[in-house]
């Protein structure tokens, strides 16, 4: 017990703050109405919904929740359920197979909801483009608020990207 | 005239201070992971967001989901009216003792059971079949814990309890009572399901306890909820702080008593959190299977603790 | 004074109509009258219990020692308007349950419902024979009632005997009820004996007489006889076979009337007609109670038949009666007048919550029965949408019977953990810490009670119908759901009105010996108090809190603005296309994580069958999973037993040939030998 307090002494805190990045971290794709920004601004539940990415987005959103970046920090956290989200955090191309759980997983949000699709993927269908099993980019099946385009996109620039759709950049209030 | 106002003050510090306490906890276990954390007041801003929320209801479930949020915040509120948290005895004394008390809880418990099997979801049914496993085998320790304190005070009336160990700290506190609030603390861990029994920060469907029973609720339902489990959360640390060590509560409610009551409930609490923030972050959640065990260890020293009353006695 | 003479010819009179009327008018008329006979004896129960005076019927011989006499005092009041209680709503509920469905058209119809008059008589029969139990007031007139009690609930088990499980059920109860009863014999025929008459007012006048050898054998003789018709372990191995197979408003009376005269029994012979005995009578029946409790209930939650769960859960509250009237007895040995009126009084008093909430359930799940045809839970589910009436009283049923707050069982428990704690003020120190032990044995009791109803409740009236049948059931008929709301209403009043009960029970334990019934807890007023004052509570202002609380919380967020419209969705599940009920949890995965924890108990067998695809074993085709809790204890014993008692029944049938000329002769031969006894002794 000692050695690991004085290990937790020793490391102290380690969050980065976060750094200021370029303006194409991400594309808004429609605006979002000012009083869903108050609603869910300062306390975020995010459902994260992998509708058939490489998990190369899924590890960097892994990112999040670490020290290092730590998303509770500005009042995010991940949930379990739809039903609690405020927020989607949608990756990959949706295939075929996840076509239908997407939008069930979209009607199960309660409203007033978000949209985030993270990725290249997400956005354009990436090299998976034109592949059999793909249906199609996010925005072709539920609403898309914001994108958060790389592949993958960085942690710092995925929770930046959240950030923006709510307005809460640091520095700008 | 003030005694009147003490009760309707006790549910409003509680319904107030209990998510700002589950903050509190939050906030240093983050710091003590390496994490700036959010703020204290975070979990009032989550249950603002939620009662602005829309609700989205299963077509399968029945009034029994609908009600389940009112009775349980409606059960910990009477909790909060019984429990001795700033005066003993307390004008309502006599409407309910710690037998009453467990029971309450056990009232919720049974109905946020039922809630989780109305939807027909395999969460929810696997959360309802946990969260009874651990409450039925827990519901032996806090009697027993009771029936300690009980055996000392010659009651189980909590104003009595409280009024004993005032007048007699030397005799009451001695290895008993200490066992007794170590079996008492451990019911308190598995029935609010924290760490070790519990992480109230799994989002894993296949580990989660409480959460299963809850993963249908949305919006102003699952802000009802959520803030009752702060309640009960809050309630229990009070609870425990305020039988073990009862110092601070006022015997004659006036004002001056009253602000002394409230302030030094606020200190009894926060050093509770604090601990049981260090506790969360030292264990690691134990297998369903090896709560059991746990229970166990609580129930044997629920047992050691009547019994050392009685050798004193 | 309305006395038993109305109560018992209508009775008769209701047995009559059942065999003479024609049809099924006869079914009815029958149903009726037990329901009047019910009420006329509850009415002369209160009369008994408020007057104090006795209700008196006698039956003189010509031969003596053959007269029956009844006398209805205070203590068999209660017992009688216990089975009042849960008799008139059951006679209520019987007419509609027992209704033969009319054929569809086309196919040729019974000729006359023999049966349904065959039980109406029987009923009528049974109801009497429990009501001269607790009136008689000799011992032949009890043996005689008991035994009619008896064989009439055998008749009312088996039924038509045209179904094997019913007629398996009947043998192992008429085997239990007659080992039971043969025991019981013994215990009077000694008590008689020595007393010079078998009228329980000489064995009474003698009772301190009896070497104390004597005595200890007739109270474990009668403790035996009475707890195998009470259902304590090991004798309740034909509760959970008997239960299920009668009809349920018969089960209803079965559980909630008749078990509770077993305990009737046990105080009658061991505190009145023996005027009590030494501390450790207490502790046997305590820990034959403690045991009772725990096995019954750890049964009852992992059944899948909804009346054999039941039926276990009754093994369970006469266990929890079993522990009342065993401390009682603990402190009736030590002298402690006082602590001994309140520990019978917790016991009397769960006896009569169980009355009303076993009957309630068991009226549920035969209306659950009627509207699905099953009593498997794994072939329920969601009837709350289809019979709202009958799932909110099964619901009440319910969390009474789990000891929630406020209802009925939370106020008997409650009370009898008080006097475990007050116990534990007793001098000797292994009886104050037995008292810790119990405390938690009771508190186990009602945790895995609490467990055990959520899963009986949430499994078959919420969720998606998990068959056909249960997704065409149907609310049942209007007087079966009446008679489910008064046993209701009857569960919240009696835990609302704690202290009424008290005053009522102060009356019936008055005239015990050694038992005060004097202490302030058994005034009336609005709160139950703890022995010696050292705790309270006020059901009525608790129950008036909750609202209050509740209406409080809902109006304050309508005031809040807090209005948040309602989406209906379909259920969460991770976005899978259809959801089906195979889905939902069951019944036996309900209970599988206390299956697990109590594994070394319950000692379950397992068999997994996995069909594999002839390709690869990485293909499952099927699984098969079957697992099996069998009550090991009882059947290695009754095994053990059976495989003594058979070779000597095999030599008992040499004189069995036949002929009725042998026979005759044997009773000739019977006669002359105690003939000649009876001289030369």
């Amino acid at each position: 017990m000692a050695s690991l307090l004085s290990k937790i002494w020793r490391t102290g805190i380690v969050t980065e703050p976060l750094a200021g990045g370029s303006d194409e971290a991400c594309v808004l794709a429609r605006a979002i109405a000012e009083k869903t920004r108050r609603l869910i601004g300062r306390a975020l539940a995010i459902r994260e919904v992998d509708a058939g990415s490489c998990n190369g987005c899924e590890i960097e959103i892994t990112g999040l929740p670490t020290p290092l970046y730590d998303c509770e920090r500005f009042g995010i956290h991940f949930v379990a359920s739809p039903r609690h989200a405020d927020m989607l955090l949608v990756t990959g191309p949706v295939t075929r197979n996840m076509e239908v759980p997407l939008r069930k997983t979209w009607e199960a949000t309660p409203d007033p909801k978000l949209v985030v699709a993270v990725g290249d993927c997400a956005r354009t269908c990436g090299v998976f483009r034109g592949g059999y099993a793909i249906a199609g980019s996010v925005d072709a099946v539920i609403p898309v608020d914001l994108f958060i385009p790389g592949c993958p996109p960085e942690p710092a620039d995925i929770l930046r990207g959240i950030l923006e759709a709510l307005d809460r950049l640091p520095g700008r209030d | 005239m003030v005694s009147f106002l003490v009760e309707p003050l006790q549910v409003a510090l509680t319904l107030l201070l209990a998510p700002g306490l589950v903050g509190l906890v939050r906030l240093l276990k983050a710091r003590l992971q390496g994490r700036r954390g959010a703020p204290v007041r975070q979990p009032y801003r989550e249950l603002v967001k939620l009662f602005g929320k829309e609700r989205v209801v299963s077509r399968n479930a029945s009034w029994i989901f609908h009600a389940t949020p009112f009775v349980v915040l409606g059960t910990t509120l009477v909790v909060a009216l019984l429990v001795p948290l700033l005066a003993a005895p307390l004008p309502l004394d006599g409407v309910g003792d710690l037998v009453v008390v467990a029971y309450l809880l056990l009232l919720g418990t049974f109905f946020l059971a039922l809630a989780g099997l109305d939807p027909g979801s395999a969460f929810g049914g696997m959360g309802a079949s946990r969260e009874m496993t651990i409450a039925a085998l827990a519901e032996p320790t806090l009697a027993l814990a009771i029936f300690a304190l009980a055996v000392g005070a010659g009651s189980t009336n909590l104003g009595r309890i409280v009024a004993r160990t005032l007048s007699d700290p030397v005799e009451t506190l001695g290895p008993g009572h200490v066992m007794a609030f170590a079996a008492l603390a451990i019911v308190m861990i598995a029935e609010c399901g924290r760490l070790p029994v519990d992480n109230p920060a799994t989002h894993l469907e296949l580990t989660m306890i409480h959460e299963a029973m809850l993963l249908e609720y949305s919006g102003p339902h699952l802000a009802l909820l959520e803030w009752a489990g702060h309640m009960k959360f809050f309630l229990f640390l009070a609870l425990i702080s305020n039988l073990a060590f009862p110092w601070g509560v006022a015997v004659r409610p006036g004002p001056v008593a009253l602000a002394i009551a409230v302030l030094a409930l606020a200190v009894k609490v926060v050093l509770l959190a604090v601990g049981l923030a260090f506790l969360e972050t030292q264990v690691a959640k134990l297998r369903l299977f090896r709560v059991p065990e746990l229970l166990a260890v609580s129930f044997l020293l629920a047992l050691l603790a009547v019994t050392t009353s009685f050798l004193v006695r | 004074m309305i006395g038993l003479l109305p109560m018992i010819t209508t009775y008769l009179a209701g047995s009559a109509a059942a065999i003479a009327l024609p049809g099924d008018r006869g079914r009815r008329v029958a149903q009726a009258l037990a329901g009047a006979g019910a009420l006329l004896g509850l009415a002369t129960a209160l009369s008994v219990i408020g007057s104090g005076k006795a209700a008196v019927f006698d039956l003189p011989s010509s031969v003596p020692a053959l007269g029956l006499a009844f006398r209805l005092d205070a203590l068999g009041a209660f017992f009688l308007a216990l089975i009042g209680l849960v008799a008139v709503p059951a006679a209520i509920y019987a007419d509609a349950y027992t209704k033969e469905e009319a054929p569809p058209s086309g196919t040729p119809g019974k000729a006359a419902p023999r049966s349904g008059r065959l039980a109406g008589a029987t009923l009528n029969l049974f109801l009497l024979a429990m009501s001269l139990v607790v009136s008689a007031a000799n011992v032949l007139a009890f043996l005689f009632a008991w035994e009619a009690m008896s064989l009439a609930s055998y008749l009312l088990v088996v039924g038509d005997g045209e179904k094997a499980e019913s007629v398996s059920a009947g043998r192992w109860y008429a085997g239990m009820a007659h080992a039971g009863f043969g025991l019981i014999a013994a215990a009077f025929f000694l008590l008689a004996a020595r007393a010079g008459g078998d009228g329980f007012e000489t064995i009474r006048s003698l009772s301190s007489s009896p070497g104390p050898a004597l005595r200890n054998v007739v109270f474990l003789l009668a403790l035996l006889g009475f707890g195998s018709k009470a259902g304590i372990v090991p004798l309740h191995v034909w509760l959970p076979r008997a239960h299920p197979a009668a009809p349920s408003h018969v089960s209803a009376l079965m559980s909630g009337a008749m078990l509770p005269i077993g305990v009737y029994g046990l105080l009658r012979v061991g505190l009145d007609l023996l005027g009590g005995g030494p501390p450790w009578w207490g502790g046997v029946v305590l820990a034959l109670g403690a045991v009772s409790a725990l096995k019954g209930v750890l049964y009852a939650l992992t059944e899948q038949d909804l009346k054999r769960l039941l039926a276990y859960s009754s093994i369970e509250n006469l266990g929890i009666v079993f522990m009342g009237i065993g401390i009682g007895f603990v402190f009736h040995g030590h002298g402690r007048a006082d602590l001994a009126a309140v520990a019978l009084a917790a016991g009397l008093y769960h006896a009569l919550n169980h009355a009303a909430f076993k009957g309630l359930l068991f009226l549920g799940s035969g209306a659950v029965l009627k509207a699905t045809g099953t009593r498997n839970l794994e072939e329920m589910g969601g009837l709350i949408k289809r019979m709202p009436q009958t799932a909110a009283c099964f619901l009440v049923g319910a969390a009474a019977i789990a000891a929630l707050p406020p209802l009925n069982g939370f106020a008997s428990e409650w009370l009898l953990l008080q006097v475990f704690m007050a116990g534990a003020s007793l001098p000797e120190g292994l009886t104050a810490a037995l008292m810790a032990l119990a405390v938690g044995t009771l508190a186990l009791a009602g945790g895995l009670a609490a467990a055990c109803f959520v899963k009986a409740f949430g499994i078959p009236f919420l969720a998606l119908p998990r068959s056909r049948a249960a997704e065409e059931a149907r609310e049942v008929a209007g007087s079966m759901r009446f008679a489910m709301i008064a046993l209701a209403a009857a569960c919240a009043l009696l835990g609302l009105a704690p202290s009424v009960v008290m005053s009522f029970l102060a009356r019936v334990l008055g005239g015990m010996p050694g038992v005060d019934a004097g202490g302030a807890l058994f005034r009336p007023g609005s709160v139950l108090e703890a022995p010696q004052g050292s705790s309270r509570i006020a059901p009525p202002l608790l129950a008036l809190c909750l609202i209050v609380v509740i209406a409080a919380l809902v109006v304050g967020l309508r005031l809040l603005g807090v209005r948040g419209r309602t989406r209906l969705v379909e259920t969460w599940g991770c976005g899978r296309t259809v959801q089906t009920s195979r889905m939902e949890i069951t019944s036996m995965a309900f209970a599988e994580p206390l299956r697990r924890v109590f594994a070394g108990l319950y000692r379950p067998t397992k068999d997994l069958t996995i069909g594999f695809h002839p390709e690869s074993k990485y293909f499952v085709r099927s699984i098969t999973y079957r697992s099996r809790i069998r009550s090991w204890f009882e059947e290695d014993l009754y095994r053990s037993f059976y495989d003594l008692l058979r070779p000597l029944a095999a030599s008992g049938r040499l004189i069995q040939s036949g002929s009725v000329h042998l026979y005759l002769a044997y009773i000739v031969a019977a006669l002359l030998i105690f003939l000649l006894l009876g001289r030369w002794l």
